[in-house]
């Protein structure tokens, strides 16, 4: 009962990020680009929480972890460097 | 029971991946960036959201491990994920991202005049009073 819907999760979430991949590749701005990859890491996330109950092992908490809070960084490093020039000032 | 809340699980996590779907469909559709960005975060957000409580239910209720690793993931993509999105949107628009032209009002356009005004007058004065020196 479980595991069709699973698999169809599965496959509903890869097919949004094959569209988040269009807008990436021809988004006309950078901030559109930016906004896919932000897309891309949280559909990610998901994929292997749903991933995780389909094996039925809680092994792979920690990647969701490490993806949400690299995704975070790498937007906000993404939106501070096209809005300053760079992602560290030194001052 | 336990079909009862694998069900439940598995069912909170197909309508995670539909709204997860819409919003990429509304990130494909949607006219400019901030109209975009908008589809990216917020459902974008609600889709996890919902998928993590589903995977949080199933090893919780099924499996019988109650994983706080699970809940820091589902409080850190609620807190991050509006964050990068309101970083992102700002960022656009102080880069000179255009809008859609059907577009009918733009407060923030007044507002960052108004600022850059005062920054510039501010600076002419110090360049003033150094010279003055």
């Amino acid at each position: 009962m479980m595991n069709p819907m699973l698999e169809i999760s599965l496959a509903l979430l890869s097919l949004a990020a094959a569209g988040c991949m269009y807008r990436l590749l021809k988004g006309p701005s950078i901030s559109d680009r930016i906004a896919a990859l932000d897309t891309i890491g949280i559909l990610l996330l998901s994929m292997i929480a749903v991933l995780g109950m389909l094996e039925g092992t809680s092994a792979y908490f920690d990647i969701i972890l490490v993806i949400g809070i690299v995704t975070f960084i790498g937007t906000t490093a993404f939106a501070r460097y096209i809005e300053r020039g760079a992602v560290m000032e030194d001052e | 029971m336990n079909d009862f809340w694998s069900a439940a699980s598995g069912l909170m996590v197909l309508f995670g991946s539909i709204i997860s779907l819409f919003s990429a469909f509304g990130l494909i559709r949607l006219p400019d960036v901030y109209l975009r960005s908008h589809a990216a975060t917020k459902s974008a957000t609600l889709g996890v959201l919902f998928i993590l409580t589903g995977a949080f239910l199933y090893f919780a209720a099924v499996q019988g491990q109650f994983s706080i690793k699970l809940l820091l993931g589902i409080v850190f993509v609620f807190l991050t994920g509006p964050v990068a999105g309101h970083l992102n949107a700002r960022a656009a628009y102080r880069t000179g991202v255009g809008m859609w032209d059907r577009s009918v009002r733009d407060d923030l356009k007044a507002a960052l005049k108004k600022e850059r005004e005062e920054a510039e007058s501010k600076r002419t004065e110090l360049i003033r009073r150094s010279e003055a020196d």
